[in-house]
């Protein structure tokens, strides 16, 4: 009888033939921006992917170092170039605990709606491309229809549809417009009743189901190896949500459950990120409800000058994961040094970990299952 | 006066001649409002216009498109091979339209009346019919190759596999009209169903609806078409096979894929849904959907019309259902599902027609 080492069947390819490599992205439809898988596969199964990043960066870091702590609020908004205001929010956030500024109640309620309504707007871009990536191509269409309704929400607060510059260190640069309210909780009603739309086309769907269910397991070991934070965490059975292990903001004030699914396959990633634009949808709520009146900017000097000594951290809890801001002030008005923690660059990393051995179909699934935004991997 | 084969010149040569460029035309003219219809219906399911720019209502947009097609620059790749990456596109259409010659859009003609509403009716129809269609497939796989693009030839592996492994159901499927009918001739099957008086989907309940199921499904993963569109998944292959191919050539596989549609569509038409015949052709007091007030053999044609644009529909309809199924899971499906079904199938409706 012939022994067959079995270890060796894994890495041989079918009839001895070579594996061919394949340059998957910068430009392909599926990568979500400029991602380059350089792929090893065997027909279509995958045998190594190794992520090539970079080319999208901008020095955005250094960019920090030269301007003054309110200047660089506009740079945030071009990390996760689909969630602003939650780049915003860390950034402003690391910048009042370094320079110790009080931000007002009025103020800190506006940055929560803000950012919840960021997160809906997010998810919203998430499951339209993770659907068109699997080749549904209708939710696309839905999702963007609301998607626009908080964009419209966002340029009536502050001008701008996707980078956003909505905050400033201390507060808010600009009160709620007049009956921006009002806009907002129509939206809110209408808005579970449309998820439940996009749940009717894909949730039960059978062929939805085959292309999302066990495909892309990431275990929880793996992904706090990693570091992998957001619903990709949560997807894996971990429940850890910067909004309830460290609220900032008024994300103490308010009542909202952390949905957390333990199949760690790419269709309970799905199913976080569905229960938690519903999550949104309450928080945004009662964030309307509580609305205090009263000033939306807190004292400040007039020039923000940092301590000559002293470091901080801040994250907050971005659509994607945690984004936090690590800033060491020299003095002067500029940062000394800031550090960025994109949480696409977390999970990014993990892909090799959870594609490998797939089919190429699968790559596609996971890739929109990461929800990653390229501008804030590079940078 | 010159005789050919028994028949005159007119007769042999000029009518089937008129005929060929009039199915030609009024295929071409579907294909083309069929890629406007696709966008219209999507577009209303995906809660947006469609095209409404060029003329009433966007109704020229297919013109339009065609003449853009027409005006790109035609790129072959310097590493391509270049004669199998020019041939690749015909062999797509060029079986595709040939299959149109023996399908029956119309019954025949009565001695010495206009002539009938077929290029041809061959004996061995359907024979014939299924031999053209799997000649298709040697374009995707030439176009996938040819290319020298390793993501086309991805999507040409891809096409070969599928497209051989859904030929088998598709060609048990259609035994069972055969099985029913007695002939392999199209027209004649068409006949069949009118002297048993019912449309073979309905015969010999439920197998005949259960071929008619497994053709239908079969047929949309012959013509790659979402959910079984995987040779060219947009989000997977880039483009697929036709990665590299631009301007005409490119029209040219997506002129195939339509032109397959509607050859898929007419075929189940006729095997199942009773070709140019009325709903119900035996019940008589339905008589009056004959259309009788029509010249001769119209009324037959337009049923045939009907039934085919709502097959159509359907495919539309498909692509703005479903997301898209993955390789394996593809093959499962055709393997594991619809070809046992289908021979079951197939040997139940022998077995009832020998036994009773």
């Amino acid at each position: 009888m012939v022994e067959v080492d079995s270890s060796s069947l894994s890495s041989d390819t079918l009839f001895g033939v070579e594996e061919m490599e394949i340059n998957f992205g910068p430009q392909h439809p599926a990568t979500h921006g400029v991602l380059r898988l350089k792929l090893k596969v065997d027909g279509e199964r995958i045998v190594d992917c190794y992520p090539v990043i970079g080319y999208l960066h901008r020095g955005t870091e250094k960019l920090f170092e030269l301007h003054p702590f309110f200047q660089n609020v506009p740079h945030t908004d071009r990390l996760d170039y689909v969630a602003a205001a939650t780049n915003n929010l860390a950034y402003v956030g690391a910048v009042e605990k370094l320079l110790g500024l009080v931000v007002p109640p009025r103020a800190s309620y506006i940055r929560t709606l803000l950012s919840e309504l960021q997160r809906i707007s997010s998810h919203l871009i998430w499951l339209a491309t993770h659907a068109i990536d699997i080749g549904a191509m209708t939710p696309f269409f839905y999702t963007f229809r609301e998607r626009e309704i908080v964009l419209d929400l966002f340029e009536e607060y502050c001008g701008a549809r996707l980078t956003l510059n909505c905050m400033r260190p201390g507060g808010q640069p600009y009160d709620l417009p007049v009956g921006w309210v009002e806009r907002c909780a129509e939206f809110i009603e209408d808005f579970p009743g449309k998820i439940d739309e996009y749940e009717g086309l894909l949730t039960e769907n059978r062929i939805w189901k085959k292309r999302t269910v066990g495909i892309g397991i990431l275990t929880p070991e793996v992904a706090l190896e990693y570091g992998v934070t957001g619903p990709m965490l949560r997807g894996s059975g971990i429940q850890l949500d910067v909004r309830k292990a460290m609220p900032y903001e008024m994300y103490d004030q308010v009542d909202f459950d952390v949905p957390v699914f333990y199949n760690c396959d790419t269709y309970d990633r799905y199913l976080v990120r569905i229960e938690e634009m519903r999550q949104s949808v309450r928080i945004v709520r009662q964030c309307l409800e509580k609305l205090p009146e009263g000033p939306i900017m807190g004292k400040r000097p007039r020039v923000l000058k940092a301590p000559k000594e002293g470091d901080v951290y801040h994250a907050v809890e971005a659509p994607k994961g945690e984004i936090g801001f690590y800033i060491v002030g020299n003095g002067t008005p500029n940062p000394h040094r800031c550090r960025v923690r994109p949480p696409s660059l977390y999970n990014i990393q993990v892909l090799p970990e959870m594609v490998v051995g797939g089919l190429i179909a699968d790559l596609i699934a996971v890739i929109g299952t990461t929800d990653i935004v390229l501008g804030e991997v590079d940078r | 006066m010159v005789e050919f084969f028994g028949e005159t010149l007119f007769t042999y040569a000029v009518v089937p001649l008129v005929k060929i460029i009039a199915a030609i035309i009024v295929v071409l003219t579907i294909i083309a409002y069929t890629t406007f219809a696709e966008r219209k219906i999507l577009g209303f399911l995906q809660v947006r216009t469609g095209p409404n720019r060029v003329g009433p209502w966007g109704l020229f947009q297919p013109i339009a498109d065609v003449a853009k097609l027409l005006g790109k620059e035609d790129v072959i790749p310097n590493r391509a091979v270049k004669w199998a990456y020019v041939l690749a596109p015909c062999l797509v259409v060029g079986p595709a339209l040939l299959i149109l010659s023996v399908i029956p859009y119309g019954p025949p003609s009565a001695e010495g009346t206009i002539p009938s509403w077929f290029i041809t009716d061959v004996n061995a129809g359907l024979l014939l019919v299924v031999a053209i269609a799997s000649i298709g497939v040697y374009g995707l796989i030439l176009g996938g190759w040819a290319s020298n693009n390793k993501f086309s030839m991805l999507g040409g592996l891809r096409a070969a596999a599928q497209m051989i492994s859904y030929e088998v159901p598709q060609g048990f499927s259609l035994i069972v009209p055969v099985l029913m009918a007695g002939t392999l001739s199209l027209v004649g099957i068409v006949e069949a169903q009118l002297t048993q008086g019912r449309w073979f989907i309905f015969g010999f309940f439920p197998f005949g609806l259960l071929a008619f199921f497994i053709y239908f499904v079969a047929g949309v993963a012959e013509s790659n078409r979402n959910p079984f569109d995987l040779p060219e998944a947009e989000s997977e292959l880039v483009a697929g096979f036709h990665t590299e191919y631009s301007g005409m050539r490119f029209a040219l596989f997506f002129l195939g894929e339509y032109a397959n549609m509607i050859v898929i569509s007419a075929v189940a038409v006729t095997m199942f849904l009773g070709g140019w015949l009325r709903p119900f052709p035996s019940v008589g007091w339905l008589s009056f959907l004959n259309l009788a007030f029509l010249p001769a053999g119209l009324a037959g044609f337009l049923w045939f019309l009907i039934k085919l644009l709502s097959f159509l529909f359907v495919y539309i309809w498909f692509r703005g259902t479903f997301p898209r199924y993955r390789f394996d899971q593809l093959m499962d499906l055709g393997w594991k599902w619809l070809i046992p079904t289908a021979l079951l199938s197939v040997v139940a409706t022998a077995l009832w027609k020998v036994l009773i």
